[in-house]
């Protein structure tokens, strides 16, 4: 895998045609929306099977509630808005009547993260992730591009139980191919290497892959996994970077309070302790600007990455 | 359903005291439970349970049984005395409730109490997980119906709203709402806690068909079924009066018994008064 210059693409229009497409093969497969359906791009599920969609308005206990209904009755429910309402706004909701309740909800969201931009803080919701992770049960999804937000979709409605799938509102760079496959649990390493691993999630993937680019100019050597199951971890592969590299580096648009650096760190620090280092959001909220600005703004580049990486290469060699 | 007889109106009185045994055994038994609001409950309870729900103790998921969705899921002792009178377990593991390794949980647990056909404590979802279970009746052209209890202490949710207007957006005519309007909740009247009069009003605006009836007269309870499954095009909701800790005297109208349980004396005498009613029937 060599890094860029990737083809950048919307994972919300992979999402649209992958439901779509979904809907065709399945009619058991059902859609709600809260008022963001074109957004999202679920309302090309409605065009095509408007019997199936069902438009709820901004009400987004009940959206995921009437999911879990639906599920109940043996029809497999996608719910779909943005993340800061398909998480935090209905966190007890998402409890109480998916999780408690153990059904086949699919809960789909864009505008995860900083890079929803000049909706501002508000919006941005850096915070899901670690939510959704810490509920009994679910499954938590986070895809690298595109053509991966497709695939998860498909996953998640062949894999029985909750999931929740957030992804970006701004464009990504494709970094994975349909030969990559996908499979819930499973992490897949994009680029070997032995003297560190990166293991990121959604757009930070990409990021990733540029580090490693520029690490091996400077003949450092480095892993880089695509994490985008976050719930289940794939742990034989976390634990086989930590023996064989030695040293983590996480990238995340999320906060590392509880986000993936936090979900790696505690599994490393149990089997296999290693310095582990987070690249992410930090204890703060967002702010109004570009995608871009932000990103850079808040650390999560590349070069942070590589930072993080020379500070870890700083304090000696722990590979056994 | 069949005709409304003089034996039928007499077994379901019997059997509603049976419940109300069951209800105030268990609460005093685990010291802990909503003895007041299962049995404001429990004559509605009652006549879904032993005449209307199409259900089938044998095979609790049978897909094309009515649902029963209790929304004020602190009821459930309500709930799993009818689940046990009708079948669905033995009426002996009702003593289990709230204690470890139960079947019987504080509030409901969907997967674990055969017959139980959602989770609840959080209040406000019910109504909702019912308009998910009436749309996929209708898409699916099942005949089944969905029924929910609602308690008026619910009605301060803002989730109860958002699901009124679903319903009605869709024309839900196979989900039947019933509104437990005991006109208590946990720290006082729901007028001193927050007004929900003209609740009738309310769910007129929200298009539903509204019905008012005495939770407690099984003539008219089971009138407002009948009347429910008449109507074309749109939900309907039965707002019930009743009274919170219905059938045992010092029980009746007490904030306290919302969520505490009999003293071995007090139980004593709630025995005593509902095995002389049922003495008497």
């Amino acid at each position: 895998m060599t890094a860029g210059p990737w083809k950048m693409e919307s994972q919300r229009s992979y999402f649209g045609r992958a439901l779509v497409d979904l809907g065709r093969r399945n009619p058991n497969v059902v859609v709600v929306g809260a008022d963001t359906t074109e957004s999202l791009k679920s309302i090309d599920f409605g065009k095509a099977f408007p019997d199936r969609f069902f438009q709820l308005g901004i009400a987004e206990p009940n959206m995921i509630s009437v999911a879990a209904g639906l599920a109940a009755a043996g029809k497999i429910p996608f719910a779909t808005t943005y993340s800061v309402f398909g998480s935090a706004h209905t966190y007890n909701v998402i409890r109480q009547n998916v999780a408690y309740t153990n059904l086949n909800v699919k809960i789909f969201c864009s505008h995860a993260g900083l890079t929803v931009g000049p909706d501002g803080a508000t919006h941005q919701i850096n915070e899901d992730i670690g939510l959704m992770r810490g509920i009994p049960r679910m499954t938590v999804l986070v895809p690298a591009d595109g053509p991966e937000t497709a695939r998860a979709a498909e996953a998640a409605a062949g894999m029985k139980g909750p999931i929740y799938c957030r992804f970006s509102r701004t464009n990504v760079p494709t970094v994975t191919s349909d030969q990559d496959g996908f499979a819930i649990g499973k992490a897949r390493t994009l680029r070997d290497g032995s003297d560190v691993t990166l293991i990121g999630c959604g757009l930070m993937v990409a990021r990733c892959l540029e580090a490693a680019q520029a690490l091996e100019r400077e003949r450092v050597s480095a892993r880089v996994i695509n994490l985008s199951t976050v719930k289940p971890l794939d742990l034989p592969m976390i634990d086989r970077a930590a023996r064989e590299t030695g040293r983590i580096v996480t990238a995340e648009e999320h906060t590392v309070v509880h986000g993936i650096g936090a979900a790696v760190a505690a599994a490393i620090a149990v089997n296999h302790p290693v310095p582990v280092a987070m690249v992410g959001v930090q204890d703060v909220f967002g702010e109004s600007g570009e995608a871009e600005e932000l990103l850079r703004k808040y650390g999560l580049t590349a070069e942070k990455i590589v930072d993080a990486v020379h500070d870890l290469l700083k304090r000696g060699d722990r590979r056994k | 359903m069949v005709e409304v007889t003089e034996e039928l109106i007499a077994a379901l009185k019997r059997k509603a005291v049976t419940l109300r045994k069951h209800i105030v055994r268990m609460t005093h038994n685990v010291q802990s439970g909503h003895p007041g609001g299962s049995m404001s409950a429990c004559d509605i309870v009652t006549a879904l349970y032993f005449h209307v729900l199409r259900v089938d103790p044998k095979n609790p998921t049978w897909p094309d049984r009515d649902r029963f969705v209790l929304s004020k899921g602190h009821a459930c002792p309500v709930w799993y005395a009818a689940l046990a009178e009708r079948g669905f377990f033995p009426v002996e593991e009702l003593m289990t409730f709230r204690k470890l390794n139960s079947r019987l949980q504080g509030h409901p647990e969907f997967g674990t109490t055969p017959g139980v056909e959602n989770a609840a404590g959080a209040e406000g979802q019910g109504l909702s997980f019912s308009v998910g279970l009436a749309l996929a009746a209708r898409m699916d052209h099942k005949a089944w119906r969905t029924y929910c209890v609602l308690g008026d202490g619910e009605q301060d949710v803002g989730q109860t709203w958002e699901a009124a207007m679903a319903a009605s957006k869709y024309g839900l005519d196979n989900l039947t709402a019933f509104i437990d309007r005991n006109g208590i909740q946990q720290e006082g009247r729901t007028e001193d806690i927050m007004p929900l009069e003209p609740l009738r009003n309310k769910w007129e605006a929200f298009n539903w068909h509204v019905l008012n009836i005495d939770g407690h007269d099984f003539r008219q309870i089971l009138a407002a079924i009948e009347e429910a499954h008449r109507t074309r095009g749109r939900p309907t909701v039965i707002i019930a009066r009743t009274v919170k800790g219905k059938g045992v005297s010092f029980m009746e109208n007490k904030i306290k018994y919302h969520g505490a349980a009999t003293s071995d004396d007090e139980l004593k005498l709630a025995l005593a008064e509902l095995e002389g009613m049922e003495a008497s029937m």
